[in-house]
């Protein structure tokens, strides 16, 4: 493959992988200037000095380039890496006694995670993003499927295999939602840019409370339509198979549809929460008590059964919430229950 | 001595994955000891100071910080070697955005944060081109997207260097870092040793010492550009 690139024009070369200009931007390689040269003529044609001013050689400008071209068919075949179940088997507590169970999380499942601050709810959230091999302080190990990762596995992640959502989350780009969307789009490799684009948009609209335009910019929107861009955007476009939550309950968006839209999309899902109607959307939930797994609860029917009411009066706390904001009077006369 | 440079611009978290690495290695049982490279002042040394993480600062004050460091490398691994590190781990700044202190087989690892920028990684130069491992920080605070955005651009620049994601204030990620680094192989002396990349010319009057501008009192290496062109 080597040799037959080199003898490519440019021209062909972009035709062939449209993205590569990606890469010759980073040695400020205008293709449409150079289109007719062949790439392994860009030495000559460039000279040595150029590709030194740009932080580099022609050599490792070639290296890099094939480099370059197997990370973007990694990431146009990989939806991350895909996992269907990940099993935390036992490690210690702080006082150093051992966990007396292991725990299954499935694909298109739901785990909470309860405790209270400082119990180690991040510290397991840490042995699973970093596939903890009884080399962390836990000494807890992660089975992907059922099996142990090698090093070169767990390394080779580099976070695409984790996705993050939490309330300390702000968009810091200065673009708007549909030029930020399209960018994500592309670094992805996705084929049909303006489709996922105008999908992710209009999920993110039905789970935020607030309708906002393509042309909002991202740094304008207000918190819950932040967070039901980030959620929809995690849940469609992101490769990660796994993604964790932290505290997502006064966010403003519909939080049962945005698990279940996780879910659906084949995710892996672990919420950090002490919101009631979190946790029993969650299909089990993981107690962390002295930094140990103490205890797995399997949300039951009984509780199951109460959803419907709790999320009646999730419901109307976030109407009374949302008459204080705009200045009416609360209404309560449906509050007796 | 096992020696590893890291670089990245200002604030960029160099220093809080530097102190949870080395935390992440002592628990090994490994000792561990630092150099600070930097111009004018560095506090960092309270920093380390507080981990009880042995720090020795180097201010280049009027010269180049980069010829600095080579200058001054060797002489900071024999101190680790008096010292019995296990380890010595370089910290610089890239001030200029074109150098690197990064040297030929000696693990290199660039620090660069989500808040600078998409655009940033493009300006960046071969700090950032040339390491081995690129560590990304103030992921928890900006979106997935932005995260996933930020790393694709870093590929651009460097499809070959590995991408580690570190979390400053909690040390999430430091891990992997740790294990990495654990990895790398020795190194006795660094005479002989090349850069990987060269340093900017740095001769003309200006170096020693001349403040007045002028045609006249231009002397030595310089380049002029024609800002208004042909148009």
């Amino acid at each position: 493959m080597r040799t037959d690139m080199l003898h490519k024009t440019i021209n062909e070369l972009m035709e062939m992988m449209p993205w590569i200009e990606d890469y010759f931007s980073s040695f400020s390689i205008d293709p449409e200037k150079l289109g007719d040269s062949k790439l392994e003529e860009l030495g000559t044609i460039l000279g040595e000095n150029y590709f030194e001013e740009n932080g580099g050689s022609y050599n490792t400008f070639i290296d890099g380039f094939f480099l370059f071209i197997e990370q973007v068919r990694a990431l146009q075949q990989d939806s991350g890496f895909t996992v269907n179940s990940l099993k935390v088997l036992p490690g210690k507590n702080k006082n150093g006694e051992k966990e007396t169970f292991s725990v299954e999380l499935k694909k298109g499942e739901v785990t909470a995670i309860v405790g209270p601050t400082g119990s180690g709810k991040s510290r397991l959230l840490a042995d699973i993003e970093s596939l903890a091999q009884e080399d962390t302080p836990t000494g807890r190990r992660i089975l992907i499927d059922g099996r142990s990762p090698g090093d070169e596995e767990r390394f080779s992640t580099e976070g695409r295999f984790i996705a993050q959502l939490s309330q300390n989350m702000n968009f810091v780009m200065d673009l708007s939602v549909e030029d930020f969307l399209t960018l994500h789009a592309e670094s992805r490799m996705v084929d049909e840019v303006s489709h996922i684009v105008r999908k992710i948009y209009d999920t993110a609209n039905i789970l935020a409370g607030e309708p906002f335009s393509m042309e909002t910019p991202v740094t304008e929107l207000s918190g819950g339509q932040s967070r039901a861009l980030m959620i929809a955007d995690t849940a469609l476009l992101s490769p990660a198979s796994v993604v964790l939550i932290d505290e997502i309950e006064n966010a403003g968006v519909d939080k049962v549809k945005s698990l279940e839209l996780l879910v659906s999309n084949n995710k892996i899902v672990l919420i950090s929460t002490h919101d009631p109607l979190l946790a029993l959307s969650a299909d089990q939930r993981i107690v962390i008590k002295n930094g140990g797994i103490s205890k797995l609860l399997k949300t039951t029917d009984d509780e199951k059964t109460h959803l419907e009411s709790l999320e009646k009066i999730d419901r109307k706390i976030t109407l009374m919430r949302d008459q204080l904001r705009t200045g009416e009077e609360i209404d309560l006369s449906d509050l007796v229950m | 001595m096992r020696l590893v440079t890291v670089a990245g611009p200002p604030s960029s978290g160099k220093t809080s994955v530097i102190v949870k690495t080395i935390e992440e290695l002592r628990n090994k049982g490994f000792k561990v000891g630092v150099v600070k490279f930097d111009c004018l002042s560095a506090q960092d040394e309270e920093v380390y100071s507080a981990y009880s993480i042995q720090v020795r600062t180097g201010l280049s004050g009027g010269l180049c910080p980069d010829h600095f460091f080579v200058s001054n490398i060797e002489e900071a691994l024999s101190w680790a070697k008096e010292k019995q590190f296990d380890f010595l781990i370089t910290e610089s700044a890239g001030l200029c955005n074109r150098c690197s202190p990064h040297i030929k087989d000696i693990l290199a690892i660039c620090v660069i944060d989500n808040l600078s920028g998409v655009n940033t990684p493009k300006k960046i130069g071969p700090m950032l081109k040339l390491a081995d491992i690129v560590v990304i920080t103030k992921g928890d605070i900006v979106s997935q997207a932005e995260r996933e955005v930020f790393a694709y651009r870093v590929r651009q620049v460097n499809p070959g260097g590995m991408i580690v994601h570190i979390n400053g204030v909690t040390g999430q990620g430091s891990f992997y870092l740790a294990k990495i680094v654990e990895q790398c192989s020795s190194v006795e002396t660094l005479q002989g040793e090349t850069l990987r990349f060269t340093m900017p010319g740095a001769l003309c009057s200006y170096c020693l010492g001349e403040r007045k501008i002028g045609d006249d009192r231009q002397i030595g290496v310089s380049k002029l550009v024609n800002f208004r062109g042909e148009d």
